[in-house]
């Protein structure tokens, strides 16, 4: 099976160069289900944000759909994350476009025409059941909305890989299970590898997944 | 409302810079014309022993544009009390020549005591009457005039840069998240600042139409032309070809070159 994520010695920190994750060594096959859990503070999200190249392998390497990310340059970077669907647990919706215009932006960077984009708005919008607040902006719907809205964007470009950190973390029930059930559709339907960063893994998951849990700078599997 | 208050404070921005810079190009052509009235009215006066050579004159003074005998017939017709008309043309002959000489432009202090040198160099020549004393009051008002109004410009062009780089600060405050995000999912450099690029252009391009209405109703109004008589000076106080290309030139530039800086400083969120 193809590996969609290989880390090797993988050692991560930021400017202030305590080391978060140490000499970590895992890999990912295309088409998984992932979960990584551990304490606050432990290295989630840090491991997640190295995945899309927003912070760089102190040592080590880490390979994300066969690019190098040690070292990339912008344009490689780039080309990556065009292949990438993000979910933050921030949202990180542009406040100032519409609900529409957010789910559009992954297929405006990839150059998808006009009619294909707003087809899959559409269609993107009445899964996540936001087809009536299309033309509304961010700061005009609940969190729950949002993060639905952030999910329909991840979702929009028919990603290889989708990355969540804390998809429903502080939402209602009813919106969190429309996210899991979005990202085992995406998993199940479309064999997109999803990796989601989570304190709490839903107890009725439909799909097989793999448990990984970090602790003290490691990683390790959750049999 | 918010999108026109967005454009307001850089073309507000702008529109001050294009008025100063119209305003101190206004002024050039001012001091310029007066300049021209004041060369055409001035003459240095020189009296010679001999019948002077006027292309030698000329030759040697670039600055000399013509020369001319001035006739002694009307110092004569005073002192005729009785003569005969032989003394006449006798006292004619040992009166000394008299020539005005006009010069190319309004000389500054410095070339009119070079031309008075120069021009005392020919033993023929025994006074040159350069009318200095007024010459200097009025060339220091005029260059007064042309500081104090460059001062002004220069000063509300800085101020205006400072206030330019103010709505820097919000800009990049304001579009730094967005080309973040827009990063995030893998756009070029030119596809995250194309927004803001395209909203300066659009400021600018309302800039230098705004400051194209102004000029143009200032440089028709009948005031504003009666004033610019009174004084002498007939100038063109706004080409609506050469000075508008060149503030929308002043105005694209600058807001390009905002929008550079914001894409330059722009740092993706760790």
């Amino acid at each position: 099976m193809d590996k969609v994520i290989i880390a090797d010695n993988l050692s991560l920190a930021y400017s202030n160069n305590e080391t978060i994750i140490n000499k970590v060594n895992f890999s990912i096959n295309s088409g998984s289900f992932i979960f990584i859990t551990g304490a606050s503070g432990s290295g989630k999200s840090t491991l997640l944000k190295s995945m899309y190249g927003a912070l760089k392998p102190k040592e080590g390497s880490l390979v994300v759909g066969g690019v190098e990310l040690r070292g990339v340059s912008g344009g490689k970077l780039n080309f990556l994350r065009k292949h990438i669907g993000i979910v933050f647990q921030d949202y990180k919706l542009v406040k100032e476009w519409t609900i529409e215009k957010n789910i559009m932006l992954p297929l405006i960077i990839n150059g998808y025409e006009k009619t294909v984009t707003q087809n899959q708005v559409d269609s993107l919008l009445k899964h996540v059941r936001l087809k009536h607040q299309a033309g509304k902006y961010p700061l005009e719907l609940s969190g729950g909305e949002q993060q639905r809205v952030a999910m329909a964007r991840a979702l929009s470009h028919n990603p290889i890989l989708i990355l969540a950190d804390e998809p429903t973390g502080n939402l209602d029930d009813y919106s969190s299970q429309l996210i899991w059930n979005l990202l085992e559709g995406a998993n199940s339907q479309l064999k997109t590898t999803v990796i989601v960063v989570t304190h709490h893994i839903p107890e009725s998951m439909n799909v097989d997944y793999k448990h990984y849990h970090i602790e003290y700078g490691s990683i390790h599997e959750v049999n | 409302m918010k999108s026109i208050k967005n454009h307001l404070s850089l073309v507000i921005a702008l529109l001050s810079i294009l008025f100063s810079v119209q305003t101190f190009i206004i002024i050039e052509r001012s001091i310029d014309s007066y300049k021209e009235n004041l060369a055409t009215s001035y003459s240095v006066v020189v009296v010679s022993n001999k019948r002077l050579d006027n292309k030698i004159i000329i030759d040697s003074n670039k600055i000399v544009s013509e020369i001319s005998a001035l006739t002694p017939d009307n110092v004569i017709e005073r002192l005729n009390t009785g003569m005969t008309k032989k003394n006449m043309e006798l006292l004619k002959l040992t009166l000394p020549k008299f020539y005005k000489i006009k010069l190319t432009h309004y000389p500054t202090p410095k070339e009119i005591e070079s031309l008075t040198e120069n021009l005392l160099k020919n033993k023929s020549i025994t006074k040159v009457e350069n009318f200095s004393h007024n010459h200097d009051t009025t060339y220091k008002l005029l260059l007064l005039f042309k500081t104090v109004i460059s001062v002004f410009a220069v000063s509300m062009f800085v101020v205006t840069i400072l206030l330019i780089f103010k709505e820097l600060r919000i800009w990049q405050f304001k579009h730094n998240e967005r080309m973040s995000i827009m990063g995030l999912f893998g756009a070029p450099t030119w596809l995250r600042s194309a927004v803001l690029f395209r909203l300066s252009i659009v400021d600018a391009l309302i800039a230098s139409a705004l400051a194209f209405g102004l000029f143009s109703y200032i440089s028709s109004s009948t005031w504003v032309l009666q004033q610019f008589d009174y004084i002498g000076i007939k100038i063109m106080i706004f080409d609506p070809l050469y000075d508008f290309l060149l503030l929308l030139g002043v105005s694209v530039f600058l807001s390009i070159m905002l929008a550079s800086m914001i894409v330059l400083g722009h740092k993706e969120e760790v």
